[in-house]
This record gives C-alpha cells, sequence and structure tokens, in this order.
C-alpha cells in the first residue's frame, strides 16, 4: 500500500506540472483529490492492515493529500497570475494622453504678501486688527496728531464724503482705535493690513485705492532697539537672510522719532546699480516711536508708556519681490497676471 | 532743495568728502539725498574767448565769420548767432572739446570757410532751458564781467558743479536754506560753520524819512521791516550770484531780484522789493483784504482777495499778496532808482490759505507756510541790503523800519541720558550726550545727567523731549542702535475666528477652482446700485457718495462687488481671455441714510462670477460650459464647508435672468443670491453666458458655530432605495425632497435627486423626478419591513402633497 501511494504520488505531481490551464488543474484535483480518487480508495481498504500498520498508512495517505493539494494550489496560483497578466496586459492605455484637468484657482498676490507678513507677525505674538474703510476725520487725523490745518494733511489728500467722513489715507485709524478700548493700561501688540484711499490719478505707481498694513507696539519700556529687531526679522524673513536693513531719519506726525527703512539692494548686493538709484539700498517702509501726543490722546501717559509703529505698502512689496512693474496690474485682474503669481 | 555742493563748500570744508560720500552721511543723519548730478556730465574744453572780430560769412546771410582769442591763439570760428559781436566774452568749445551728450567739437568748414570750434549757448553747455536768463535765450551766452581769455569756462560758470537734491519733510523746513544745510552738514561731520554777520554800509539818512509801517492784524504779521535802498542801478547781478541761482533751479533776472532770491537760498528767508516810486506812497500798512479786492500780481494774473487773505497795501491799494506774490504795480524796473525792501514774518497758516486758494506755489510761499527762523528775518533784510549795495549801486537808508512783536524767545527741551536710553535700548554717555549738542550746535546747562537744552529758533520742529531723542538718535547713528526683541508682556497672536473663517472660505473658493481678485471699491453711481442683494437693497438707502470724486469712474462705494467683477471678466474677454472664474471676499458699504452723517455700515460679502468653459477634456469629448448648477455647486460646497445649510428659492432680480435666479438662505436669514446673469447685460459686455454668487460672509461667519462633539460613524448598515416619481414640472425638486424627509423621519437620513426627465414617454407638463433615499438606525440593523413601511408612508405623503405617482 505504501507503495501504491508513492506512486499515486509521482503520478499526480506529475499531472500538476504538466497542467498549462486552470481547468486541467482542477481535473487533477478531482482525479486525485475527489471522494471518488485512488487516494480515497487507498484509506478505504485499510480495514485489511494490521492495528501497528492503520496509522502508519493513514499519516502517510494525508501527507501525500497534502503535497498533491499543495502542489495543485502553487500551480494554480501561478496559473491565474498568468492569465491576469494577459487579460491586463490587454487593458493597456496611452499613458501619455493629457488627464482630465482639475479646475484650480487661487489667491490674489496681494493677499498672499499680506497673509506672508500676517503669520510672521503672528509668529512673534501680534493680533491682527481691523477697521472701517470709511473713517471719522477724528481717527483719520486728529487722534494721530493731525489737527485740521496740519501741513502734512496735504502729503495725503484724502477722498471726503462729508466733512467729518472720508475714505481712510492709512490704516493707522485702527490703531488709534484699538489703543483707545485699552484704558491707557493694557499693552496692544498689533497689525493691520487693509484698503486706503487717496486722491492720487492713477497710472504705473499711483493707485486712488491701495493697500497698507502697519504694526503697532505699546508697552512699558518699548525701546527703538526693539523696533530695529523686529524689522530685520521681518526684512530677513521676507526678502532673504542675506539682505541688510538701515534705518534712517524721517518724518511721520505720528511718530517721533520717525525712520525709513531701507534693505540692501540685492540687484547689485548693496554696491549701487539702476534699480536702487545707484544707492545700494531701497527703500520698504516707515516707522518710528509712536508720538506722544498719539499716545496721550489714546490714554495712555506717555511718561509710562512708550510704542513703535511701522507701515508699509505691500504692493510695493509686491512690486520689488516679483518686478511687478505697473501699479495698476493689482486691480485689473487680468487672468494672466493672477495666475502668475498662484505659487507666490 | 538743490544745494551746489561748490557754494556748500564755500560754507563749511566738505573737502575730504565726495558729494556722494557726502550725499550718504546726511541721508543716514537726518536729510534724505534725492540724488547727486553733475550740472555738465563730461564736458570739457570750453575756454574764454575774446571776439576780436566779427563779420559776415562771405557765403551766408545768417552766419558770421569771428576771429577770437582763447588765451594761447586765435581761432576762426563761424557763428550763427544773432547776439553775437565784437568785444564780446563768450564761452568757446575749442576743437576736441566735449559738449553733453558726448558731442565731440572738430574742425570743420562751414560754406566755404574754416571753423576751429564753437561759441556756445548756456543750453549747449548743458543748462536747463528754464535756467537761462532771458537776454541770452535765442543766443550764445557773453560773460557779464571782465574775464581772462583761454580761462577754464566750465568753472566760471560753475559747470564743474554737482547738485545734491534733498527730499525734505515737512518738519525739515530749516534745511529750506543753504545756511540751514550748512548747520545740518557741520552736526553729519562735525564741522565748523556758522552764518556770517552781516555788513550793511548805512549811510547818514535815515529810511523813517522815507518810508512808515503799519500793521493791523499783529498775530497775521508780528514782524514786518522796511529797509530803503536808493541809487539802485538796476542791471545784471555778478556771474557767482547767476551761477549759484542756477544751480539751485533759479532763472537770474536782473540784480535787485537775483539779491533777493539769492538771500532767500542763502537764509531761508523771502524777501520782497517793490519800486519805490511805482508804490507811490510814504507808508506800508499790512491788513487783511476786503472780500473782493482786485490785484495784479507779478504773473499779469488779475486775482480778487477775500478778507482771509493778508495783503500789503500803501494805505490805499494792495501791492503784494503776503507771502505768495507782488504786485504789478510797483515791480522793479530797468529803470527803478529807490526801492522798499521788505523782510517779514507772516504766519504760516495765512500763507498757505492764500497760497492755496490762488493755486500759487513760490519758493517764498513754500518757506513761509513752513515757517521761517523769527531771528533770521532782519537779517536776511540787511543781508539783501548789502548785497544791493555791493553789486547794485545801492545807499542804504539807516535803520529798518518795522513794526516788531516777533517772539525770538528760543524754547529750552529738558532730556535726561538714563530716560533717552531707555527709549532707544541704548547706553549712551552723559558726554556723548554733550557731543550731540555740541556738534549740533544747541547750547544747554548740564548737571549729571540732565540736560537744559536751548532749542535755536532755526529749529522750529523740536518742542518736546521725543524731538530731542530723535535729534540725540541720529546723530548718534541708527546704525549704531542694537537689535533687540520686545522684552513685554507676552501674548499669544493669532487670527479672530472670523479671520480664520475668511481664509478658509477663500482657500476653499480657490481649490474650488475660482481666481481671487480685487477689484476697486469705488464705482461709477450708476453700477454702485446694480446687482445688489436684495437683503442689502432693503438697508440702503443710496450708494455712499464722496464728496468732491475725481471723475465719475470712481465717485461712490459700491454695495455690491459683482458690477466691477463683471468689469475685470469683461476686461480679460476683450483680451481673448474666455474662460473666468473669479471671486472676491470684500465689503461693501451700506447707509440707511439719505444723506450720510455717520459711518456706513461695512459689511463683509463673498462674490463670484463665472464664464466660458468649466471643464474641457478635449481628445474624451469632454465639454462643459459654466451654468448654474455648476455656481450652485461651489456655493453648495462652501455651505458644507461651513456645515451649514443653505436653501435656495427661485426670485426675480434686476440685471439677472428672470429664469435662472434664486434667493440663498441659511437658516431663516436671506444671505444673498445666484443665477445668471441677463443676457441684455452679457450683451452689453460682450460676455457670453455668465452666472455670479453674491453672498453675506459676515452673516455666514455669525452661524457658523465649531464643531462641539465627534460624530460616531455609524456601526449598522445603511440601506438605500430609489424612487421615481412623476409630477407637475413646477413642483420643484426641493420641495419633494422636504416632503420625503418629513415622513420619513426619523429612518430617512440623506435625499438626493439623482435624475429630471422630461419628454417622450411623459405626458405634457410633467417631469420625472428620481430619488435615491438613505434609510438608517444609528442603533442597530433596520429590517426591511421597516423599510418598506416607511417607504410607503412616503410615497403617500408625496401623493397627498404634491399629487406624485410612481413612475412605472
Ligand atoms: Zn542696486
Amino acid at each position: 500500500m505504501k507503495e501504491r501511494l508513492e506512486e499515486l504520488k509521482q503520478e499526480a505531481l506529475e499531472k500538476v506540472s504538466k497542467s498549462e490551464n486552470v481547468q486541467s488543474l482542477k481535473d487533477v484535483r478531482v482525479e486525485y483529490l475527489g471522494k471518488k480518487g485512488p487516494i480515497t480508495e487507498v484509506l478505504r481498504g485499510m480495514g485489511k492492515l494490521s492495528k501497528e500498520e492503520r496509522p502508519v498508512i493513514g499519516q502517510l495517505a494525508n501527507e501525500v493529500r497534502e503535497s498533491i493539494a499543495a502542489a495543485i494550489d502553487t500551480k494554480q496560483t501561478r496559473l491565474e497570475d498568468e492569465e491576469l497578466e494577459k487579460q491586463l496586459e490587454a487593458e493597456s492605455i496611452d499613458v501619455t494622453l493629457p488627464g482630465r484637468p482639475v479646475r484650480v484657482g487661487g489667491p490674489h498676490l496681494l493677499t498672499s504678501i499680506v497673509e506672508e507678513i500676517e503669520d510672521l507677525f503672528i509668529g512673534m505674538g501680534f493680533e491682527i486688527k481691523e477697521g472701517p474703510e470709511v473713517e471719522t476725520d477724528y481717527y483719520n487725523f486728529e487722534a494721530l496728531n493731525l489737527p485740521k490745518g496740519h501741513p502734512a494733511r496735504d502729503m495725503q489728500d484724502s477722498f471726503y464724503i462729508t466733512e467729518e467722513l472720508l475714505l481712510r489715507t492709512h490704516t493707522s485709524p485702527v490703531q488709534a482705535r484699538t489703543m483707545g478700548q485699552k484704558d491707557g493700561n493694557e499693552p496692544v501688540k498689533m497689525i493691520c493690513p487693509g484698503k486706503v484711499y487717496r486722491r492720487d490719478t492713477d497710472d504705473a505707481t499711483h493707485s486712488h485705492q491701495f493697500t497698507q498694513l502697519e504694526g503697532l507696539l505699546v508697552d512699558k519700556h518699548v525701546r527703538m532697539s526693539d523696533l530695529k529687531g523686529v524689522l530685520n526679522a521681518f526684512a530677513k524673513q521676507m526678502f532673504g537672510a542675506e539682505r541688510d536693513i538701515r534705518l534712517r531719519p524721517s518724518f511721520f506726525p505720528f511718530t517721533e522719532p520717525s525712520v525709513e527703512m531701507d534693505i540692501s539692494c540685492k540687484v547689485c548686493e548693496g554696491k549701487g546699480c539702476s534699480v536702487c538709484k545707484g544707492t545700494g539700498w531701497i527703500e520698504i517702509l516707515g516707522a518710528g516711536m509712536v508720538h506722544p501726543n498719539v499716545l496721550e490722546m489714546a490714554g495712555y501717559d506717555p511718561k509710562e508708556y512708550s510704542g513703535f509703529a511701522f507701515g508699509m505698502g505691500p504692493e510695493r512689496i509686491a512690486m520689488l519681490k516679483y518686478g511687478v512693474d505697473d501699479i495698476r496690474n493689482f486691480y485689473t485682474n487680468d487672468i494672466r497676471f493672477l495666475e502668475q503669481y498662484h505659487k507666490a | 532743495m538743490l544745494v551746489s555742493s561748490n557754494w556748500l563748500q564755500e560754507l563749511i570744508d566738505i573737502s575730504s568728502y565726495s558729494p556722494e560720500e557726502l550725499a550718504e552721511i546726511i541721508t543716514k543723519t537726518g536729510i534724505e539725498v534725492e540724488s547727486v548730478t553733475p550740472v555738465a556730465e563730461g564736458v570739457s574744453g570750453v575756454v574764454v574767448g575774446y571776439v576780436e572780430s566779427c563779420v559776415q560769412h562771405p557765403n551766408a546771410d545768417k552766419l558770421s565769420l569771428c576771429q577770437v582769442d582763447v588765451g594761447e591763439e586765435t581761432l576762426q570760428i563761424v557763428c550763427g548767432a544773432p547776439n553775437i559781436a565784437e568785444g564780446q566774452q563768450v564761452a568757446v568749445a575749442k576743437p576736441g572739446a566735449v559738449l553733453p551728450g558726448n558731442f565731440k567739437i572738430k574742425k570743420t568748414k562751414l560754406r566755404g570757410e574754416e571753423s576751429n570750434g564753437m561759441i556756445c549757448s548756456l543750453q549747449e553747455l548743458g543748462i536747463d532751458e528754464k535756467d537761462v536768463p532771458k537776454e541770452f535765450a535765442d543766443g550764445i551766452f557773453v560773460f557779464p564781467e571782465d574775464v581772462k581769455a583761454g580761462a577754464d569756462a566750465l568753472s566760471l560758470l560753475n559747470l564743474d558743479d554737482k547738485i545734491i537734491e534733498l527730499g525734505l519733510t515737512p518738519n525739515r523746513s530749516d534745511a529750506l536754506s543753504m545756511a540751514g544745510v550748512a548747520y545740518e552738514v557741520a552736526a553729519a561731520i562735525d564741522g565748523d560753520y556758522e552764518l556770517q554777520e552781516e555788513d550793511v554800509p548805512y549811510s547818514n539818512k535815515a529810511a523813517g524819512d522815507l518810508i512808515s509801517v503799519e500793521v493791523e492784524d499783529k498775530q497775521a504779521n508780528p514782524y514786518y521791516g522796511a529797509f530803503i535802498i536808493k541809487d539802485i542801478k538796476v542791471g545784471a547781478s555778478p556771474l557767482w550770484m547767476r551761477n549759484r541761482l542756477t544751480a539751485a533751479g533759479i532763472r537770474p533776472i536782473n540784480n535787485v531780484v537775483d539779491i533777493t532770491n539769492y538771500v532767500l537760498l542763502e537764509y531761508g528767508q523771502p524777501l520782497h522789493a517793490f519800486d519805490y516810486d511805482r508804490f507811490d506812497s510814504d507808508k506800508v500798512v499790512t491788513r487783511r483784504a476786503k472780500d473782493g479786492e482786485m490785484i495784479t500780481t507779478l504773473d499779469n494774473q488779475k486775482r480778487e482777495l477775500k478778507n482771509h487773505h493778508l495783503v500789503i497795501t500803501n494805505g490805499d491799494e494792495a501791492h503784494a499778496i503776503a507771502g505768495v506774490m507782488g504786485g504789478a504795480k510797483s515791480e522793479v524796473q530797468e529803470d527803478t532808482k529807490t526801492l522798499i525792501l521788505e523782510a517779514a514774518y507772516f504766519d504760516p497758516s495765512v500763507v498757505r490759505q492764500a497760497s492755496k486758494d490762488h493755486g500759487l506755489r513760490s519758493e517764498s510761499s513754500n518757506r513761509f507756510e513752513k515757517g521761517v527762523d523769527p531771528n533770521r528775518v532782519e537779517r536776511a533784510g540787511k543781508r539783501a541790503c548789502e548785497l544791493l549795495a555791493k553789486y547794485a549801486g545801492g545807499t542804504v537808508l539807516s535803520g529798518a523800519v518795522s513794526v516788531d512783536q516777533l517772539d525770538r524767545s528760543e524754547k529750552t527741551v529738558s532730556i535726561k541720558t538714563s530716560v533717552i536710553n531707555d527709549r532707544l535700548g541704548t547706553s549712551i554717555t552723559n558726554e556723548e550726550i554733550a557731543d550731540i549738542l555740541r556738534r549740533l550746535q544747541f547750547t544747554y546747562e548740564q548737571s549729571g545727567e540732565h540736560f537744559d537744552v536751548k532749542i535755536p529758533t532755526r529749529r522750529g520742529d523740536i518742542e518736546l523731549f521725543e524731538d530731542m531723542l530723535e535729534e540725540v538718535a541720529r546723530i548718534f547713528g541708527y546704525d549704531n542702535l542694537p537689535y533687540t526683541l520686545p522684552q513685554g508682556s507676552s501674548q499669544a497672536g493669532g487670527l479672530t475666528l472670523e479671520q480664520q473663517l475668511k481664509r478658509k472660505v477663500k482657500s476653499y473658493f480657490e481649490g474650488a477652482g475660482l481666481h481671487e481678485t480685487i477689484t476697486y471699491s469705488l464705482t461709477p453711481k450708476e453700477r454702485s446700485q446694480m446687482l445688489v442683494s436684495p437683503e442689502i437693497k432693503r438697508q440702503a438707502q443710496s450708494p455712499v457718495g464722496l464728496a468732491m470724486p475725481m471723475s465719475e469712474d470712481h465717485s461712490h462705494l459700491r454695495l455690491s462687488m459683482l458690477p466691477e467683477l463683471l468689469q475685470s471678466l469683461s476686461y480679460n474677454v476683450a483680451r481673448k481671455q474666455k474662460d473666468l472664474s473669479y471671486y472676491e471676499v470684500g465689503t461693501v458699504f451700506v447707509s440707511n441714510e439719505e444723506q450720510v452723517t455717520k459711518q456706513p455700515k461695512e459689511i463683509l460679502r463673498a462674490s463670484g462670477a463665472l464664464t466660458g468653459t468649466w471643464i474641457s477634456h478635449a481628445w474624451q469629448q469632454e465639454k462643459k460650459e459654466v451654468d448654474f448648477y455648476v455656481v450652485k455647486g461651489i456655493v453648495e460646497g462652501l455651505s458644507a464647508q461651513l456645515d451649514l445649510s443653505f436653501t435656495y428659492e427661485k426670485t426675480k432680480l434686476p440685471h439677472m435672468h428672470p429664469g435662472r435666479t434664486a434667493l440663498v438662505k441659511s437658516g431663516d436669514k436671506e444671505i444673498g443670491f445666484i443665477g445668471q446673469v441677463h443676457p441684455k447685460l452679457q450683451k452689453e459686455l460682450g460676455l457670453k453666458d455668465t452666472y455670479v454668487f453674491d453672498l453675506n460672509a459676515e452673516e455666514l461667519f455669525a452661524q457658523y458655530t465649531k464643531e462641539e462633539a465627534f460624530q460616531a460613524i455609524p456601526r449598522y448598515p445603511s440601506v438605500s432605495r430609489d424612487i421615481a416619481l412623476v409630477v407637475d414640472e413646477q413642483i420643484t425638486s426641493a420641495a419633494i425632497a422636504h416632503t420625503i424627509s418629513e415622513a420619513g423621519a426619523p429612518l430617512v437620513k440623506d435625499v438626493q435627486v439623482f435624475d429630471v426627465y422630461q419628454g417622450d414617454h411623459l405626458p405634457e407638463g410633467k417631469k420625472s423626478l428620481a430619488f435615491n433615499l438613505l434609510y438608517l438606525d444609528p442603533h442597530r440593523t433596520l429590517k426591511d419591513q421597516e423599510v418598506e413601511e416607511a417607504h410607503d408612508k412616503i410615497l403617500t405623503a408625496v401623493k397627498d402633497e404634491h399629487e406624485a405617482e410612481l413612475r412605472g
């Protein structure tokens, strides 16, 4: 019986290896492992065996069954894989044809710039404040040390609606309003981006509507060196670590001392070129220590509190950073302009 | 302010710096230098020539043949200028000379005669047309005084100068004079400068014999000084003076006018000279003008005066608008013999108002408006007298006749070293402070770290501690400030919920395929009230208009962003960009007043406009134009982003397609509308089918509630059933879906339309709507029977409410 089993095993394994398709493998399975197959038959004849032989033959028969079944499974998997492969090959496509387009929009360049600056200052603990675009004369001018008749009001000819209402000429009224809410005894640390308006005829460098972003820090013991440190961090982040800054004296009615900040020219590395008009420096923003009159009007004691403020034009920054040469581009919304800067 | 570096060098030694280096120092310590420009770049080889003879060119009527002594030799030169004459001293560009524009002079022949060089006009030497004296405007320049043949004409004409242009901020009007600039430069480079004392050769006669002065409004005119100068001979002023005026951009006219202008540049004090005889009176009266009073000014304009203008009169009629412009009647002319020289202080605001009213901005008004140095007013008068005596033959009568209530006192500002260091973040010593004050030429009294600083009156901008803080800081040098970071109370920065939501909405739109745009808030009146959402229209009386718009294009504040968005689409379509999907998040301005007195409400809205092809995949023959449902899909996506549910009601709005417009509600609040732009408006704008949405972002943000708790994912399976109903074509899908949800509650969790059909196999006026229903019980598996029962209930309900029949 032992010999018979070995024989059957050899026979079956040979048939398995000769099988070329799934069907013939199935036939082998039925022929050798089915209920009417030869192995079952062998097992049926076990009754004739001695008590000692029975388990030995039984175990052998199982082993033979298992090895045949394993051989069939292995072969079957292989054949199925081959068949699937063939079938998939027939389903092949031209992978070079263009895909179905997905509509992708994107932010306006000014928004990208503003949000980048916002995030930078949020990282330094600043809040973002907003305020009305139609302002009162008081907040737009008087609260900022620009009483009626002040010569600096000429610097920013305004769009008035009534004698007391106008389109804000800068975002500084947001600073005045925010300070005013603090009862003169709480620190302020904010930036305020927004639209502003001035009586300018639109051309390549002027726009009657533009964007401004200002920052303000009021607290006890705020130093001008803090302003320099914060602006330096801003400039390096925004324009690159290799840029230097310099502060030089300027004038704004709401700050004293007032400075303008330049960054070293990227084009000529500070040697002087046409972009920086030969100076090696490019003007970026205005800043200064908050004027005591402004602090006082907002309810702070200028002996106890001090602060710094700065203001910049995101259009100008975009123009410098991306070489935009006409400010009107920001407002005509030419799709060819908008799309160019979606990665900005 | 244009500063001649040659002139500056005569006031203060700047020889160890190039003008460019000096510019950098001035910029860093105080005043921005806008440019440094050579007067005549690259010009060389121009010398003084003496015209020995000048005869008519044998072959040309309009040319002269001249023999010109240029020092070492005599050159024959052909000249075409009408004013050439024998005996003149002229500027000659010798062969080999270079003129502006790299124009090289060569020997040549003109109409058969040799010409060895060129006799130059000032324009040919690079002087700006407007600065050329009138007598030389159409010809060559002739030296007004004796100069040596062969001498370097460039330096005689100051063409080797470099002009430093200062960009002055309104506070630094002290630098509107060479003296002021010299003080500033002295502080910057630690140099020496002091304004020299005037030296007037007074005659024995007193000015008071010829003139008296009355001032009616001493507030407006706290000082008026009148000098009398007799024996004036009007003529050309000296070359050096003309050169300095030219360098400063002032055209030389005659010695009298030039001297007043020169002193204006030197001292920063405007002066005015009246012809005494033409003034026709022995008294000067300054007073407020009468309403309607007339004056003809130097520019020959008749001007009507108002009672807030200040005028200089002869007791009867006005001869000058104070500080702005003189009158034509008493103008200095060639035959003028006697002058009244005015040196006065006029109130800045009075001059500013007059200059504004008359549209006259002059070198004078510019300085008066900003406030002149009270201690230099009279001195400037004296300086002019000195120069008039020297260069115009004048005899100065002794003593100025004046009315004087001018405050010339110096203010004191106290500073303390420790406070300065606290404000700057520095560790400046008392000695350094003292040294800075010395450089600024500010006197002070020191006791320890306390300094009481006397502010010279030329620096009217310094009043407060902070002003002195700036003086110390800028001379100390901003480069020397350390970099520090704020030490104070720290707070966590961040965005408010609204700011976060605004960013979320914007990035949703961008992900949905829309481009962000920014349009103008100011629009033409007509557009400002177009396409306004009904809920805005109900609150707004009328659009808010500017009092004095610059143009009709930007006259009113928008009530909707859509009109400008459509303009943007139109702009692009006109440039062959046809497939556009734009959005803007911005404010509209809503006032409920007919006549605006209060700030309008500024409401944040999110609007969009789409036109053209939405998706096109050519080789798969897939092409989808923007339609109502594309836009609605975007709006629905927005509601999903904010976890709000919007409902849509068909509506009719002006400028919108009457059959394709819907009001949008969130909860029970109207928040805006969506739909197609009216085809008539589309046509006007050159647009194909264009769809828009306009939503109240502020209201959406208010309704937004942050996710309170995590909702468990259902553990039991849902059951999906389809149902197709035949209904009247007017019945909306939303109405049926609503009935299904109500009748199927609580098991029906979702109802979605998946097919709309109208046409064959359906009766006229009917349509078929197919819905997919989702049944779910979160706590157990539903039995078929329960679903069947609910389904039957739904069928009954839709039949009862909408006469809907199951489609067979
Ligand atoms: Zn450069």
